[in-house]
Parts: structure tokens; sequence; C-alpha cells
């Protein structure tokens, strides 16, 4: 494995987002801050929501802005270098076998994942005020739920990267992210779907899901959640999944 | 020391629709039994075996689609072969890829640089991937830009870039790991004379430091004037492989005399092969192919016997010896189809 090749190609990953760093900073603040002063500032001083949302919320918040963050840093300058101009030809050229290319861009994608969930937390905490009942005590289980989080959302770029083309993306985030983000259980426990079992059982097959449970069960405990060690294991399960099928249609992508 | 190229048997056969750099004219559709569905098919490579002595430049000309750019393709990672091997140096491309990857540098037909960059920082990260320490590529950075007169545009992303102008940086950046083994897909396709000039020196001077060069080219001046041997290839098979002068040399005669008649000359034809000079005549409904020792000075015969056999005609083109003529006499047709 060459090190070497591998660090150059985080290098100009880094290179490139921090060249565009004010812009992706405020795409990936501008939404999620929004939403927190709607709903965790107007609706609870209004007296419309409980003041206990705002524990329920944040987790939920985190959870859609690092998936966000981390589907599109990869996939979006995937489809880019895989388009007409084959931009990715000279890392697919590098001395490194090809798998590794992609194995660099899950990396890169998970880094900036991890950026944005640090930036959203305490900017939407900032906005949401006092009274936010959010404990570290379970921080080791959070840091690894981060983590799987993280690489979720990496993954699930590179796979979704190489299987759509520039002229469906558009399509693909309004007809599945969209309805991933309602359905993702991030602005309401999971629990709370109860009352509708059809829908309460066909929404685990949305990854978020297991996102927003698990860190809502790692800061905010009292909240109804799924089992940490459940949400734990099929998120594991997810990102194997997803680095298979992306390494594998990256690999038929890459190479004609 | 030097590393040279080799494939044996190279075949490839594309069930997809392949990448456009390798999209051949050779398209088949071939339907397979009752099936009302079509299987798609096209057979870029059909048992290509080559062997590129180190230190050579070997030039592949042919037509578009004729299997120039699939062979390079399979030759630098890019296309995998249906069946077949390659080697660069010692190293087998498809088993130790990354060896062989560190022996090349690949300038693809169509510029694919790394548009979310600078010029100079497209020449600094492909050093880097090659493992080339900072100062080290940041200074080979500058010769290279200022040998392919980029020096005043280094610092500008590559995205408005002219079509020569990305060239010219595909090009630079091929070269900064100083590969024993350089490809070029139709280098010179989108650039001026002057650069062109500028290229063919650069590549010629590259060789000199004992370097590999594969070329692949549809222009006959460029192979010509560039290359030490040349493999003609056409529908993905080699059809003739010397050095230019020996290719040149195996044309009958070495000048083609094109010739169209008023009506079909099929009586013609034993009195053309006849005349004095001519060496081979083919004849396709009222044309005529006539390969000879000599040029204008046989216009004048051949317009006699047409007129004797009641024929008028109506179009006469002369060529030198030439590769076009080479091409012409092996497949019937011409390289700028």
């Amino acid at each position: 494995m060459n090190w070497t090749t591998f660090a150059a190609m985080l290098r100009r990953d880094a290179h490139v987002a921090r060249r565009n760093a004010p812009m992706l900073i405020v795409q990936t603040m501008l939404q999620p801050i929004l939403f927190v002063f709607v709903f965790g500032q107007v609706m609870i001083r209004s007296g419309l929501m409980a003041p206990q949302y705002k524990a329920m919320l944040l987790p939920g918040i985190i959870a859609i802005s690092m998936l966000m963050t981390g589907v599109q840093a990869v996939s979006m300058p995937l489809i880019m270098e895989f388009q007409f101009t084959r931009e990715i030809e000279d890392r697919l050229l590098a001395p490194i076998r090809i798998e590794w290319v992609a194995v660099e861009k899950i990396v890169a994608g998970m880094l900036q994942a991890i950026v944005s969930g640090l930036i959203v937390f305490p900017a939407a905490w900032a906005v949401l005020g006092t009274n936010v009942s959010i404990s570290f005590d379970r921080l080791g289980v959070f840091i690894a739920t981060l983590l799987l989080v993280a690489l979720l959302s990496a993954a699930g770029g590179l796979t979704l990267g190489v299987s759509v083309g520039q002229t469906q993306i558009g399509l693909v985030f309004s007809l599945i992210i969209a309805p991933m983000i309602m359905f993702g259980c991030a602005y309401y426990p999971w629990a709370a779907l109860k009352t509708f079992p059809f829908v309460q059982y066909a929404v685990l097959i949305n990854p978020l899901v297991y996102a927003s449970e698990g860190l809502r069960g790692t800061l905010a405990p009292q909240v109804p959640h799924m089992p940490t060690a459940i949400v734990v294991a099929v998120l594991a399960a997810l990102d194997a999944a997803l680095i298979f099928a992306g390494l594998n249609r990256f690999f038929k992508k890459a190479v004609s | 020391m030097g590393v040279g190229i080799r494939t044996h048997e190279l075949r490839k056969i594309y069930t997809s629709a392949p990448p456009m750099t390798a999209a051949g004219s050779a398209a088949v559709f071939a339907a397979r039994g009752r099936k009302k569905k079509q299987k798609f098919e096209i057979k870029a490579l059909d048992g290509v075996s080559l062997e590129i002595h180190a230190g050579e430049i070997f030039g592949l000309l042919g037509p578009n689609g004729a299997g120039k750019s699939t062979t390079v393709g399979v030759l630098t990672t890019r296309v995998e072969p249906t069946s077949g091997t390659a080697w660069i140096g010692e190293y087998d491309v498809w088993r130790d890829q990354v060896a062989a990857k560190k022996l090349i540098g690949v300038v693809q037909q169509r510029p694919n640089l790394d548009f979310s960059l600078t010029a100079r920082e497209i020449l600094t990260f492909h050093a880097a991937y090659f493992g080339i320490p900072a100062r080290e590529r940041a200074q080979k950075a500058i010769e290279m830009l200022e040998r392919f007169q980029l020096t005043d545009r280094a610092n500008d992303v590559v995205r408005g870039f002219s079509g020569g102008m990305m060239q010219r940086v595909s090009i630079a950046r091929a070269m900064m790991h100083d590969p024993q083994v350089l490809f070029l897909d139709e280098p010179s396709t989108g650039l001026d004379p002057q650069t062109r000039l500028l290229l063919w020196e650069i590549i010629r001077e590259y060789n000199r430091a004992g370097k590999t060069i594969l070329l692949t080219t549809h222009n006959m001046d460029e192979a010509d004037s560039l290359c030490n041997r040349i493999a003609i290839v056409d529908r993905g098979k080699v059809i003739a492989l010397g050095t230019p002068t020996e290719l040149k040399a195996t044309v009958p005669g070495g000048y083609l005399v094109r010739v169209r008649f008023s009506a079909g000359l099929d009586g013609l034809a034993p009195t053309l092969r006849n005349l004095p000079g001519v060496r081979e005549v083919k004849v396709e409904g009222q044309s005529a192919d006539i390969y000879a020792d000599r040029g204008g000075p046989l216009v004048g015969p051949i317009a006699a016997s047409a007129s004797a056999a009641g024929l008028d005609l109506c179009d006469v083109h002369i060529s030198e010896p030439s590769l076009e003529n080479l091409f012409l006499h092996h497949t019937g047709r011409s390289l700028r189809q």
C-alpha cells in the first residue's frame, strides 16, 4: 500500500475543500440553523412546542448535517470527475491500487462530515439557548456513533456518486434525499411514529433513522430512542454494505 | 537502460457503450438468436500483438475507431482486455498495476485535467502522487510551466484554458514524474502548428534521454517525421508494421493515381495494367486506384486509353509515396474517412 500517494490525494481534497470553505460552511450551516431557530426558538417561545423538544432536536440536526455533508462532499465531485472530462484520471493513474482512490474519497468525506458536525453542533446549541438537556456522560459511545455516521455518509456518497449521472442527481435529491430527511426521525423520535405502524416499520430502511436515533441515544438519553447497541450494529452493517457496493461500482466505472 | 512495451494477442470486446475515448466506428450490432433485443457488441481490439523496443518512438497510425486508444487504454490500466496480455517492461500491466503505473506517463486524447486546481497545482499534486519531495516538485513545475509556455497562466484554474493550453498542461503533467514510458494519445490534436513543432521537439528530446514513447495519431506527417517504427491499425488489427521508409516501400510503385471515369471500366483494367510503370490496379465501379512508380506522366496515357475505350476521364488525383497511400493500399479506405 502506497501511503505517500494516499496522503497526497487527501491533501489534494483538503486543498480543494479549503478553497471552497466559505461557501461550504454557509451551505452546511444555513439550513440547520434556520430550522433550529424556527422550531427551537419561535415554536417553543410561542408555546406551540414543549421546551423538552430542544434536546430532542439537536442530535437530529447534527445527524442531518453530517449525513448531507458527507453524501454531497463525496458524490458531487465524483459525478463531475467521472463525467465527460474524466477529471479523476490523474488519480486513477497514480501509483496506487484503484480501490484506494475510492477509499481516499471515503476518508475525505468522513473528515468533512465530522467537521460539519462539529461546526453545526455548537452553532445550533447556541441558537437553542438555555435549557438544552444534553449530556456527555456516554462520550465513548457518542464518538463511536459519530464515526459510524460519518462513514455512513461518505460511503453512501461514494455509492451514490458512482451510480447516478449528472442529469439524474437533481432528481435523486428531490425524490430520495428529501423524503429521507423527513422520514429520518431527525425532527422527532422513532417512537413518535407508533401511531403510524406502517410508516414506523417502513422508515427502518432509511439510514438517517439510525444516525438520528444513535446520536439521540448518546446525547439525550432521556428522550425515547432505539437501543444504542442495535443502532450501532445496524450502522456498522450499513457502512459495510455501502463500502462494498461503492467500491465495486467505483471499480466498474473506473475501468472499462 | 530503457523500458519496452509488449502486448500479446490483445482482444477487447465492449458489451456496453465504451467511454468516449474508445468509441469505435467499428460498432457491430449482432442479433442473438431470435431474441428481439439486440446484443450490443463492439470489437475494439482483435488480437493485437506488438513489441515496442526500449528507447523507441513508436507510432500507432489509423483512422478513428481503429483501436489505437483502446490499445493505449489497456497498456495504461484504463481498459481491461477481454483476453491477451500486456507488459510494461517486466510488469504485466493487469497483474502488477501499481508497478506498471510507476513507469508510465499518459496524455489522453481529451484533456482530463483536474478542473479544481490551477495549472501549477496540477503539476505539483501529480508529482506528489508519485512521491516526489515538495521542493523538488515545485522546482520541476516551474521548469515545466516555462517549457510549455504556461508561466503567465500558472496560477489560474485550468477550467478557463483554451483547448491547446489544456493539452500543453496534460503533456507537462505526464512528464512531471519523468516516466520511462510516455503514452501520447493524439497529442497534437487542437494544437496550432507552432505549438505542434514545439511538442515534436520536446518528444524528440525526451526520447534522446532514453525514454520509450508510444504515440497514436491519424496524422501521417506526425507519424512519418517522429516515429522510428509505425504500426498501422485498422478495425482492431495491426495490418502493417515497420519503419516509415520500409512501410512506404511496400506500396507498389509508391505513387497512387486515383481516377474516375464517366462509366464502369471493367474492360479497361487490363489496358491500364499494361501501361508503363503501373504496378497494380484496383477497380471499383467507375473508379480505379492505380499504383505506379510515377505520377503525372501517367495521366496522358490513362486519358488516351480511356478515350480509346469510349470513356471520359472525370477526375484525377495524384499522391506521392506516403503512409496515406499505404493505408489506402491495405484497406481501400482513406485514413481521413
